[in-house]
């Protein structure tokens, strides 16, 4: 797992860290009429004309910071602007992600550290109530279609969970928006963005984006607890149950729900990287401003030390949602855990 | 001239559609006719739901199919006509040119252009790009799914570790990194595209051998036919003057580096996946007794995995192939959502959405009917998917 958020980091350093993306950022930074020799000579004193490993290992924190001296003193990677080389020489050597240097964002001019914080906060908090509103939905539903198959029930059921599967988060929310929000069609239930949300979430302002990330995924762990309640209702010890003349809520409720939840757990805790998607573009439409968001702002305005922050944090969300749920595989299904 | 009321509109828009509505007449007569010849795709239209989703997709596939040749749209998608700015739809031209329809029949973008006829050639990119994205996906999946399921060992490690790796990373941070006009400076894309169109050719090279390596005759009239032109179509692909990859003579077309940007990530994206099914259905299959028989016999193990438990392993990978065609046609929607890699002013659904979505609180007429089409070409896709699968578990 290492090793896969290794590789993951160095292929994202490698593709924020291509000749074109710096020689952006340089006429950023400096002037945007900068000739090639000016770009060149602002990259090289910024130490970002190292050779890659070098730069990688620098960043990571296990190589020590560049450093460059000129005559009116030294920079380095672990130095704040221009200091004699006295006082250089008492700047930590080693600075980057390990030593928790994250580095400065362009966009923001904050460290990265901090934004990545407050963001995640705000995040987190769509997320939870997206879980609180998927999860026993998506179980009722597919409890309730996988308990009779091929009932009326099923049937209606289903075509809702292949409807909402059908419909990425862009078309659902700009559905809801054009008919709950909009002056034309004259409901306005709730309000079209959520930047108020951020402070003081309320119905009003933070349920149609909750709810639009929660139908996208909702269908597909629906479809999952479906398939599996139905095998289990199929099984020999339900059979066995009906016939002693036990009550068929009772059946659903004590005997099949146990047993039929075990594949929707793994299910639904891999649906996290989806779900980030899913916040990337919630998080645009309402005008949110979250993690997803700030994705956005970093990749569309060259952001490198923002977007490797936000890609090292996505990645390992995901990386541990898989460990959990290998986990919880295990301790949930006996017969795994025995052999 | 006066406006057009609600049923007017509608009424228009069915019309527009007749040549759309003449062929998925023809299409379906045709096939319930001849329904029992036609394997599983007869036995399709035994199901509802199946034919409701068949139905949905040959809808768009003739829309996309029509427009291309200039059709169904009533405007050029990309002309920007005076007066015509956010109107409703219905709203009549002030003057409309010779031989155009007069009016905007689901009125008009905040640039002036006619939604309906965008969202018709939304469709032929959508029909252009998506099926042949999702086949690429499946020629790299296939080609390096069968030997690791099958052989097993360090090759599947190895395999599988990229393609998990690949899974890990989160689409759109994905496609943010790949899909910008600096990486398209760099020659990636192109790269990228050299090596994932070249397994096409692969697969078919294989595949043919693998079948008449004893009749070397056969063998190399098959080879030439097939290898010769894909390769031809490959290189002008991949090639393109004035980039990184242009030293090929015989470019007989260019495709746009947008266009090539995002037909690589997408495919980038897909093959991981479908290289896990694979993997997984080779695994399964290599355990029966044909595949004992065909080893036995002494046949190479190329030949086992291609003629043996390929074909075996049709049904799911069919129904894998329908589903996946809706989340590509989402992935581009997504693509265009973000404004990555097609141009601004291109008509497809996401872009569309996106510039829409921008007023949505005051007109709702530009956002809708490409949220609306894109809707209902995954939902038909989706069914499509849902009918086969009951079909072909059915025997």
């Amino acid at each position: 797992m290492i090793v896969t958020a290794i590789c993951l980091t160095f292929v994202v350093f490698f593709l924020t860290n291509l000749y074109p993306n710096l020689e952006k950022l340089a006429k950023t930074q400096g002037n945007f009429r900068m000739s090639d020799e000016a770009v060149e000579s602002w990259l090289n004193k910024e130490g970002y004309l190292q050779p890659l490993p070098i730069k990688y290992g620098q960043w990571l924190g296990v190589l020590p910071g560049w450093t460059h001296e000129t005559d009116a003193g030294v920079t380095g990677r672990c130095i704040a602007g221009t200091k004699p080389a006295e006082v250089a020489a008492e700047a930590p050597r080693f600075c980057g992600l390990l030593q928790g240097d994250w580095g400065m964002s362009t966009v923001f001019r904050e460290p990265v550290s901090d934004i990545i914080a407050t963001r995640l906060a705000l995040t987190g908090k769509l997320m939870f109530w997206v879980m609180v509103l998927m999860v026993p939905m998506a179980l009722l539903i597919g409890v309730l279609a996988g308990m009779r198959e091929g009932s009326a029930t099923d049937r209606t059921l289903s075509t809702f969970s292949i409807l909402t599967t059908a419909t990425p988060e862009y078309v659902s929310g700009v559905i809801f928006i054009a008919v709950f929000t909009s002056s034309t069609v004259g409901l306005k239930w709730f309000k079209g963005t959520a930047t108020s949300a951020m402070e003081d979430a309320n119905f009003d302002n933070f349920f149609l984006p909750v709810l639009t990330i929660a139908l996208y995924g909702m269908g597909y762990i629906a479809r999952m607890t479906r398939a599996s309640m139905t095998e289990v209702m199929t099984a020999q010890y339900i059979r066995t149950a009906r016939l002693k003349g036990v009550k068929f809520s009772n059946i659903v409720i004590k005997h099949a729900l146990r047993n039929a939840l075990i594949a929707p757990f793994t299910v639904i805790l891999l649906q996290v990287p989806w779900l980030l998607n899913g916040v990337v573009i919630v998080e645009t439409l309402f005008n949110y401003k979250g993690f997803g968001w700030t994705l956005v702002q970093a990749a569309g305005n060259n952001d490198i030390e923002l977007l490797l922050a936000v890609s090292v944090v996505s990645v390992v969300v995901v990386l541990l949602t898989q460990l959990i749920s290998d986990i919880g595989y295990v301790f949930l299904n006996p017969r795994i855990r025995i052999s | 001239m006066e406006p057009l009321g609600f049923g007017d509109i509608v009424i228009r828009i069915l019309a527009q559609f007749l040549p759309v509505w003449i062929s998925l007449v023809v299409l379906f007569v045709l096939s319930f006719a001849y329904k029992r010849r036609l394997g599983l795709y007869g036995k399709l239209f035994d199901s509802p739901i199946g034919m409701v989703g068949f139905a949905l997709v040959m809808f768009w596939v003739f829309t996309g199919i029509y427009a291309g040749f200039d059709m169904i749209a009533t405007h050029d998608p990309l002309a920007q006509l005076s007066g015509m700015k956010n109107k409703l739809p219905g709203t009549p031209l002030s003057d409309a040119p010779d031989g155009v329809l007069p009016w905007y029949l689901l009125g008009g973008d905040n640039l002036a252009r006619d939604v309906f006829s965008r969202m018709v050639h939304g469709a032929t990119i959508v029909i252009a790009i998506a099926p042949l994205a999702t086949l690429f996906a499946f020629m790299v999946g296939i080609t390096l799914g069968l030997p690791a399921g099958y052989y097993g060992g360090r090759l599947d490690t190895f395999l599988s570790f990229l393609a998990n790796l690949i899974l890990a990373f989160p689409v759109i941070l994905l496609f943010y990194l790949l899909v910008t006009p600096e990486i398209v400076l760099t020659g990636l894309p192109q790269f990228m595209a050299a090596v994932l169109f070249f397994f096409p050719l692969i697969f078919f090279a294989v595949l043919i051998h693998s079948r008449y390596r004893t009749q070397p005759k056969k063998d190399w009239t098959w080879l030439t036919i097939v290898l010769v032109p894909l390769f031809l179509f490959y290189a002008a692909a991949i090639n393109m003057r004035g980039s990184k990859i242009g030293f090929w003579p015989l470019d007989f077309f260019d495709i746009p580096p947008g266009i090539l940007v995002v037909f690589v990530a997408v495919v980038f994206v897909n093959s991981p996946t479908v290289f896990r099914i694979v993997r997984g259905l080779t695994m399964d299959i290599k355990t029966r007794d044909y595949v004992a028989a065909a080893q036995t016999r002494g046949e190479t193990p190329w030949y086992i995995m291609l003629w043996e438990i390929l074909p075996n392993a049709r049904g799911p990978l069919i129904v894998d192939f329908c589903l996946r065609i809706g989340y590509t046609t989402i992935l581009l929607g997504t693509l265009g959502f973000f404004g990555l890699g097609l141009p601004p002013e291109s008509p497809d659904w996401g872009s569309t959405i996106n510039e829409g979505r921008k007023l949505l609180s005051i007109y709702l007429h530009p956002a809708l009917p490409p949220a609306l089409a894109l809707l209902s070409l995954v939902l038909g896709l989706n069914l499509l998917a849902d009918g086969l699968r009951e079909e072909s578990l059915r025997d």
